[in-house]
């Protein structure tokens, strides 16, 4: 029972990382980011570069995930969402540009190293024993609860407290005013990306080093929890998808004990088709849906 | 009779928007509407055409209640409208939109439109699309993408496309924002010409000059309520409607 | 004649998918017509699968019979789908048809006549070339004649501007579950001829990937006309078969393709041939699709 609590607030900590960056994006500019599980798995794999080729030890694989992902989300809005923007195009144009930009990223990834799963060198990854009580638990994962926890204390300091912050949070709310105040929207834009995709990156290093595998369609399964956990806490709003992800772990792994394991993936599904149905805005959506 | 409430009233959360509003709308008239900014003159008609449902009173339309009933269903009924700051499909024709219009009217058959040729009923429907703009003045512009239009033109076109409806009751929300002199006049004498049809209208109006020139009768809204209600002249000299507008400059 | 005999027979299974490819994109393009995005109809190609497969394997249903009950399943369980998402918009309707569509998809995979997660083996090759591109034209010329009748205006109107729609006396939750509605029957239909060429059918052919493979055969070809879903279909299937020179890098290329498509063409290929109407709807800020 404990160890599977623990195992739940760790996947959940894992889910609300990389669902806070996808809730960043989409409460800033609008757009649902079908490139982020591309920069969860590019943290992974620039992680095993790190280790694997440069020799370098696992706490600098983390740094450079972070520093690499953060760059590529700059790139990726240059090449697949600002010239979008820049036309007003619907965000459907921008989910799929996003997604092409997925299905190209993957397959250089899976040309370099292949389609299947990779373990990290042996000894890289740290891994230890927690014995509590009679119960056994893998040390890494409360390294990266606790991580986590830092991370997005760290986050919501910069939402609340710094002046990127409120420009964000002026940008989500009203682009034009936004520009018109003399805030660099560009600017602001780029630092989404760089935080949201780095926020992504770290989730695939963290989630990689705790199974010791990767490969390079770790995002995919991750991209719809990230929907549900979006819209249960509440579409673009970062404490929500923090909630909404520890909800949907906790509800996941719950329902391993009482559903058959093939409908484990109902859950997160039936959970997100109801709260969509029922209340859209999500436990804590604080922008209006659009709806009749 | 065309259009009555009685009570009717609608909240928005602790908001009561409109409050019990009374109406006696005789057919074949000009029924002005105005208010102060925010008075609920937009929100009553949503409520009379449909777009929101009311949370108190009854509406009837030529004498049945219609209270409640959404607006696709009272534009069968034979009430058409026009809204603030104009809807038209941009994306479409104004030709197309004004067909839009006439989508109760049609007599159409989904299998007749699998023959790849007009039949004798879609050429009647065509005829009249095509009349509607002449009317309005826009036959010219028939295949012009609606939001290309100019504004005066658009806020025409929406009037073609409710008058395909074949309405018997039109309500146009601020018809004339936006509009010159000679619009407003044009547009005045588009009313009266409706009117002589046979149909009733109400409209919704800040422009004074035009509710005061066109309406035989006209209904004032503050805070949601009903306070005043007459012939233009007598709405002019009236002191409560003064004390509304005039109260409601000071407050701003 | 020989060389041609030739080639389609060399190529069948590819010229058949490519005709299914561009029936579900029709399908996609029933619903994105009417103003509504979906990502549900991989989930109803599924259901249209397993249920003429399985009729046929059990009850020995004639092809075409299991075909069109196949269909009338998945336009059955739309119902439940239109009737619930008519409030949403944008990018929750399309979240929402999603989660509706995986849900399918797992109830599906967990019943255990369909074979859960082995699916199904040893299907017959029923399927020819021209029951393929028979249905193909049919339901080509059908929606051509639907978008230009009452029907069609109505969806466009909806697409438009739903509350001016409703107020020209369109019902407009009644038009968005047809759309729905049609899109499923011929999505189901599309499974139904799908399962019959590739002899099986595995669960996860049908999934989130597959969702978006159909929307992007639709929405690269363009949605102003019944062509274009056909087009974009052809041109995304048939474009790793020619780039098969290009070996792994096709992929990628593909991706590019697609990239290029969306970020410069807006309303998709076949609206190289009204380029002048495109930027024209784009400068009065017109409602798109993509």
């Amino acid at each position: 029972m404990l160890e599977q609590l623990y195992n739940a607030v760790f996947i959940g900590s894992i889910y609300a990382l990389f669902a806070v960056g996808f809730a960043l994006v989409f409460s800033v500019l609008d757009v649902l980011n079908l490139a982020h599980p591309t920069v969860f798995m590019l943290g992974a794999f620039a992680a095993l570069f790190t280790i694997a080729t440069l020799g370098l030890p696992w706490y600098a694989a983390i740094l450079v995930a972070i520093i690499v992902t953060g760059c590529f989300g700059i790139l990726l809005d240059r090449v697949a969402f600002a010239p979008l923007r820049a036309r007003g195009a619907p965000q459907l144009s921008s989910m799929i540009s996003s997604l092409a930009v997925t299905l190209i990223v993957v397959r250089v990834v899976e040309l370099r190293y292949g389609g299947d799963f990779i373990v990290f060198p042996a000894g890289t990854v740290p891994s230890f024993l927690i014995r509590f009580g009679d119960v056994t638990l893998e040390g890494i994962r409360l390294v990266i609860i606790l991580l986590s926890f830092v991370v997005m204390a760290a986050l919501t300091y910069v939402v609340r407290s710094t002046r990127l912050g409120r420009e964000l949070r002026a940008l989500a709310e009203n682009p034009r005013a936004a520009r018109i105040l003399g805030i660099d929207v560009e600017r602001a834009i780029a630092a989404t990306f760089f935080i949201s995709s780095a926020l992504g990156g770290l989730a695939g290093v963290l989630l990689a080093f705790a199974y010791n595998s990767l490969d390079s369609r770790m995002g995919i399964p991750l991209e719809l929890r990230a929907f549900t956990v979006m819209v249960v806490g509440g579409m673009g709003s970062l404490p929500g998808a923090v909630l909404g992800a520890y909800v949907l772990a906790l509800g996941e792994v719950a329902s391993l004990v009482y559903l058959p394991a093939e409908l484990r993936d109902a859950f997160a599904f039936g959970l997100l088709f109801l709260v969509l149905i029922v209340r859209p805005t999500g436990l804590l959506g604080q922008r209006s849906v659009d709806r009749a | 009779m065309s259009l009555e409430t009685l009570a009717l009233t609608k909240r928005f959360g602790g908001v009561i928007a409109v409050n019990a509003v009374d109406l006696g709308i005789a057919s074949r008239q000009v029924f002005g509407l105005i208010g102060p900014n925010g008075a609920g003159k937009t929100t009553l008609i949503n409520v009379i055409a449909g777009q929101l449902r009311p949370d108190g009173g009854t509406v009837r339309f030529e004498g049945e209640d219609v209270t409640g009933l959404e607006a696709h269903q009272l534009t069968r009924r034979g009430i058409a409208r026009t809204f603030q700051g104009g809807r038209v499909f941009k994306g479409l024709t104004a030709y197309e939109n004004v067909l839009i219009g006439r989508h109760t009217r049609m007599r159409s058959d989904v299998l007749a439109a699998l023959v790849p040729f007009r039949t004798p009923s879609e050429n009647v429907d065509r005829d009249h699309a095509h009349a509607l703009l002449e009317r309005v003045g826009l036959r010219q512009r028939a295949t012009t993408l609606a939001g290309e239009l100019a504004y005066g033109d658009q806020r025409r076109l929406e009037i073609a496309r409710a008058l395909a409806s074949e309405p018997r009751l039109l309500v146009l929300d601020e018809p004339a924002a936006g509009l010159n002199a000679t619009e407003s006049d044009r547009l005045r004498e588009l009313m009266r010409a409706l009117v002589g049809d046979g149909l009733t209208i109400i409209l919704i109006e800040h422009n004074v000059r035009l509710v005061m020139g066109t309406c035989e009768r006209v209904a004032v809204l503050n805070f949601g309520r009903k306070i005043a209600e007459g012939s233009p002249s007598e709405i002019q000299a009236d002191p409560v409607v003064r004390e509304a507008y005039l109260g409601a400059e000071d407050a701003a | 004649m020989d060389a041609l005999r030739d080639f389609l027979s060399a190529y069948s299974t590819t010229i058949a998918i490519v005709g299914v490819n561009a029936l579900l994109a029709l399908s996609v393009w029933v619903t994105l017509y009417a103003g509504q995005l979906t990502l549900g109809n991989a989930a109803f190609m599924a259901v249209g699968a397993y249920v003429s497969a399985l009729l046929g394997r059990y009850l020995d249903v004639p092809f075409p019979l299991a075909l069109a009950i196949g269909a009338v399943g998945s336009g059955a369980l739309a119902a439940p789908l239109g009737l619930t998402v008519f409030r949403l918009r944008g990018v929750y309707l399309a979240i929402a048809t999603l989660a509706f569509g995986e849900v399918v998809r797992v109830v599906l995979l967990a019943t255990p006549i369909t074979g859960k997660g082995q699916g199904l083996n040893g299907i017959p090759p029923k399927t020819e070339l021209w029951h393929v591109y028979l249905t193909l034209a049919v339901v080509a010329y059908v929606l051509w004649r639907v978008q230009g009748s009452i029907v069609g205006r109505a969806w466009a109107a909806i697409r438009e501007d739903e509350l001016a729609a409703a107020s020209q006396g369109i019902p407009v939750r009644r038009y968005k579950l047809a759309a729905f509605a049609i899109g499923a029957l011929v999505a189901g239909w599309a499974g139904g001829l799908s399962a019959h060429v590739t002899f099986s059918i595995d669960p996860n052919d049908f999934a989130f990937t597959k969702a978006v493979q159909i929307l992007v055969f639709a929405v690269v070809g363009g949605v102003p006309s019944v062509l274009g879903p056909i087009f974009g279909a052809t041109l995304l299937t048939s474009l790793p078969e020619l780039l098969r020179p290009l070996k792994d890098a096709r992929d990628i290329f593909q991706g590019l393709v697609l990239l290029g498509v969306i970020v410069y063409l807006p309303r998709g290929l076949v609206t190289l041939a009204q380029l002048r109407r495109t930027r024209r709807l784009q400068q009065i800020g017109a409602t798109d699709v993509a």
